[in-house]
């Protein structure tokens, strides 16, 4: 059953590839072809550009990026957030900064990192952390008001300790609101990092759509894209999927 | 000066302070009682005379009252070791149950092979593997039998732990509980409102009054309790608890 319909979706999900790359094919050969590039062309730059290991290369720096300031973000926002859902003292004090900080465009952050810090990767990293946090503490804070206290006491009962109730009862509690933060962050972060690259880096795959963008080349921006979504993608089903599942094995 | 492995309980006052609409409530007032060291006593009353409370003040879950409580503690144990038997098993569904057991002991102190033996001595041995929600709700209970024996501690608490279960299901853990405790004996503190309960397991049955909970009678069991398997015999016992006998 579970086989079949995962059989039938593949093949549904072919046929809508196929349309949209239909659609595109059609709306290149009435387009002026500079500002909208065949597939067949795209595919010829992709192709080029793994040929030649630019595109391999621009994509591991800004992936290299991606997980760096997806695991700070992560760590820190997943820290404050179990300690502003615990404690409502401290929770009152910081909530007036943590709204001040989720309403900060992007830019901001981004622009602020740079000039206080110089163009240097670390300022990089610390924008697009930055961006991210706010988001991992709300969500995570919402988790940790909501811990069962049943499991709570029998901790404290059986005298667990700290390390241990944190490690296997507040964690693991709190897994399916890490998994969200963590998918909302891949897809938040990886956008925020192209910014990061056009306006300060001289590498990765923001620096490249920008200088494509400076000479006007379409298709080198779309091949950059498709590839970059691609791994994004693979790395959602081949990581975040089968962690998630994993961790959800005791579910009935 | 009381000796350490006695438990002694005095809680004077404890009240809930008033939440929104809800006035202030006395739950317990001039609670007090000693157990002796591998006693099995049954704390009886009925609902909402402060049972449950009075458990979560002796295992330090609330530390809001007015009074004292002395745990007793085997000789050589910086502190008293509590193993507590809640209402509902309270079990972590992402851990097995062999991993319920082993969670709570402290890698240094526990005795290696006791988790097996627990499970041997619960017949959990063929689910050790299972996590808590494939388990019937009789099952689930014999784990967190395990889990409180495991500690091997110096007082353990339980709280109706066979309540909502089919009376057959509950006599036979029941029995598996006095068996268990046989094998490792520890003072008990049991709290039921069923008198029948009561009757077969305790040596001792402390009766709660309503509300504001305070001891109403102690009523020592003498009977043998291989002797209170009979329902005729259950029924006296029950009958002496209702109106203790003054010279018992």
């Amino acid at each position: 059953m579970t086989a079949k319909r995962l059989v039938g979706g593949g093949w549904q999900r072919t046929l809508s590839f196929g349309v949209l790359l239909l659609l595109w094919q059609l709306a290149s050969l009435a387009a002026d072809p500079r500002k909208l590039p065949s597939p067949r062309t795209v595919a010829g730059v992709l192709v080029d550009g793994i040929a030649d290991g630019s595109l391999p290369y621009h994509i591991g720096i800004t992936l290299a990026r991606v997980a760096v300031s997806f695991a700070l973000a992560m760590s820190i926002g997943i820290a404050i957030g179990i300690a502003m859902g615990r404690r409502p003292r401290l929770d009152r004090f910081f909530d007036g900064w943590l709204v001040l900080f989720l309403n900060i465009p992007a830019l901001v952050t981004i622009v602020l990192c740079y000039v206080w810090f110089g163009l240097i990767e670390a300022a990089a990293i610390a924008a697009v952390a930055l961006n991210k946090i706010p988001n991992v503490i709300v969500t995570l804070r919402e988790g940790a008001r909501a811990l069962n206290r049943d499991h709570l006491e029998m901790a404290e009962v059986f005298r667990l300790g700290r390390a241990k109730t944190l490690r296997h009862i507040v964690l693991p509690e709190l897994f399916p609101f890490i998994v969200v933060a963590a998918r909302s962050g891949l897809a938040l972060i990886w956008k925020i990092v192209l910014v990061v690259e056009l306006m300060g880096r001289s590498n990765g795959v923001g620096f490249q759509i920008g200088t494509f963008f400076s000479l006007f080349d379409v298709a080198g921006i779309l091949a950059y894209t498709i590839a970059f979504v691609a791994v994004i993608q693979a790395i959602e089903l081949a990581l975040l999927r089968p962690l998630e599942r994993r961790a959800n094995q005791w579910r009935r | 000066m009381a000796a350490v492995n006695e438990l002694h309980i005095d809680i004077v006052l404890k009240r809930f302070p008033a939440v929104g609409q809800a006035s202030a409530v006395t739950a317990i007032k001039g609670l007090r009682f000693a157990v002796r060291s591998g006693e099995f006593v049954c704390l009886l009353g009925p609902s909402g005379c402060g049972k449950t409370t009075s458990l979560n003040i002796i295992a330090g879950l609330d530390s809001d009252f007015d009074g004292t409580i002395a745990l007793p503690r085997a000789a050589g144990r910086p502190r008293p070791v509590i193993g507590y038997v809640f209402q509902t098993p309270r079990l972590l569904p992402w851990r097995t149950v062999e991993e319920n057991i082993a969670l709570v002991l402290d890698p240094a102190q526990a005795r290696p092979g006791i988790v097996d033996e627990l499970l041997k001595a619960t017949g959990l041995t063929e689910s050790r593997h299972a996590y808590p929600e494939r388990l019937s709700v009789g099952m689930a209970r014999r784990v967190a039998l395990a889990r409180a024996f495991a500690v091997a501690p110096d007082l353990l608490l339980m709280d109706e732990p066979f309540v909502s279960l089919d009376e057959p299901t509950a006599d036979r853990l029941r029995a598996l509980l006095l068996e268990i405790w046989q094998a490792r004996p520890t003072t008990v503190l049991f709290v039921t409102h069923d008198t029948r309960e009561a009757a077969r397991l305790a040596d001792r049955v402390v009766v709660l009054t309503a509300a504001p909970g305070s001891v109403q009678s102690i009523v020592a069991i003498d009977t043998p309790r291989r002797d209170r398997a009979e329902p005729e015999v259950v029924d006296r016992i029950r009958r002496q608890i209702a109106q203790p006998a003054p010279s018992a």
